[in-house]
């Protein structure tokens, strides 16, 4: 079922070019889901439970990390304003930041996009979706 | 007729012709049949009973030999997640005045979640607690709450029964599964 150019051939092979997410939300869930979702298209996958402690990791010395998705609603930071804070930082603006939501809300969605966010998934995410980051990435 | 089994099954290792042919002779292989029937029907009931909707079936094309378990891991996850949101909202309608912006964060993140696995009536009361939330309606929150609690219970039970079929089936080729 799987295209010749689907998701599979996405992730990059070798492990030094094997693309990195790091993917934020605070539902154990949802964390699960999309780490499998992003595994099966054999990207590298980090989960964090926060805003804060994905800017933990962001800021290590060599995080390698190629793109963040991140939930929208979390307690303490929602992943708008961990979008904020990425685009305002010269040492990660160049990340692309996609948003994922569970709710449609216009408003929201083009806000996020006028912050420089890549892309706005709805939850539940599909493969097609990650798919769609495929050529995203930095 | 082809026949599929449990890797662990030790007529599992004959040639499946010879399969065939010692159908009659060991009852194994009718037990196991039947099981998988079972499996099936208990499967496309969950479905048309509407108690799982198409998110579910995207889990189980998640799964494969590097992740075996993972449909099982994430409902797991899904009902400690959701019985400690249920705790948390059967305390809150307990305050008063109540809350309701607290309640709608709880019901939001239950409902998240519900979807996420595709428990679809799940996902459907808790859309209806929230409409009460928003109208600040407490006691339709409170009638409503008992549907979502009885729905979670429900929808626990049958999960768990149906994994544990699973497991007696062992493994199974994802052709044989109905509704797919």
């Amino acid at each position: 079922m799987s295209s010749p150019r689907g998701p599979k051939a996405c992730g990059g092979g070798a492990a030094d070019r094997q693309i990195h997410v790091l993917a934020v939300d605070d539902s154990s869930v949802d964390r699960a889901v999309i780490a499998r979702l992003l595994r099966s298209s054999k990207y590298r996958v980090t989960t964090v439970d926060s805003g804060k402690k994905a800017l933990e990791l962001l800021g290590l010395q060599e995080p390698n990390v190629n793109m963040i998705i991140t939930d929208y609603w979390m307690p303490e930071m929602t992943g708008f304003e961990l979008l904020k804070i990425v685009k305002e930082s010269s040492a990660l603006r160049e990340i692309p930041v996609v948003i994922m939501s569970s709710e449609n809300v216009p408003n929201r969605i083009n806000r996020c996009l006028e912050e420089g966010a890549e892309d706005f998934l709805l939850k539940p995410v599909r493969p097609s979706d990650v798919a769609r980051l495929c050529n995203r990435m930095r | 007729m082809a026949l599929h089994f449990s890797s662990a099954h030790p007529i599992s290792a004959l040639h499946p012709l010879l399969c065939f042919f010692l159908h009659d002779t060991y009852p194994e292989m009718e037990y196991a049949s039947g099981l998988q029937r079972q499996l099936a029907s208990m499967k496309k009931n969950l479905f048309d009973q509407g108690y799982l909707d198409e998110q579910f079936y995207q889990l189980e094309e998640l799964q494969d030999e590097s992740s075996p378990n993972f449909v099982e891991e994430v409902v797991t996850l899904f009902f400690r997640d959701s019985s400690r949101l249920v705790a948390n909202i059967d305390q809150a309608l307990q305050k008063y005045p109540q809350d309701f912006r607290r309640l709608d964060n709880f019901m939001h993140q239950l409902k998240g979640s519900a979807s996420s696995i595709g428990a679809a009536k799940m996902k459907n009361e808790c859309t209806s607690f929230r409409e009460f939330c928003n109208k600040e309606n407490r006691e339709g929150c409170l009638r409503s709450f008992q549907k979502v609690k009885k729905e979670h219970a429900v929808l626990k039970q049958k999960l768990e029964n149906y994994f544990q079929l699973l497991k007696q089936v062992g493994p199974v080729d994802k052709a044989t599964h109905s509704g797919n």
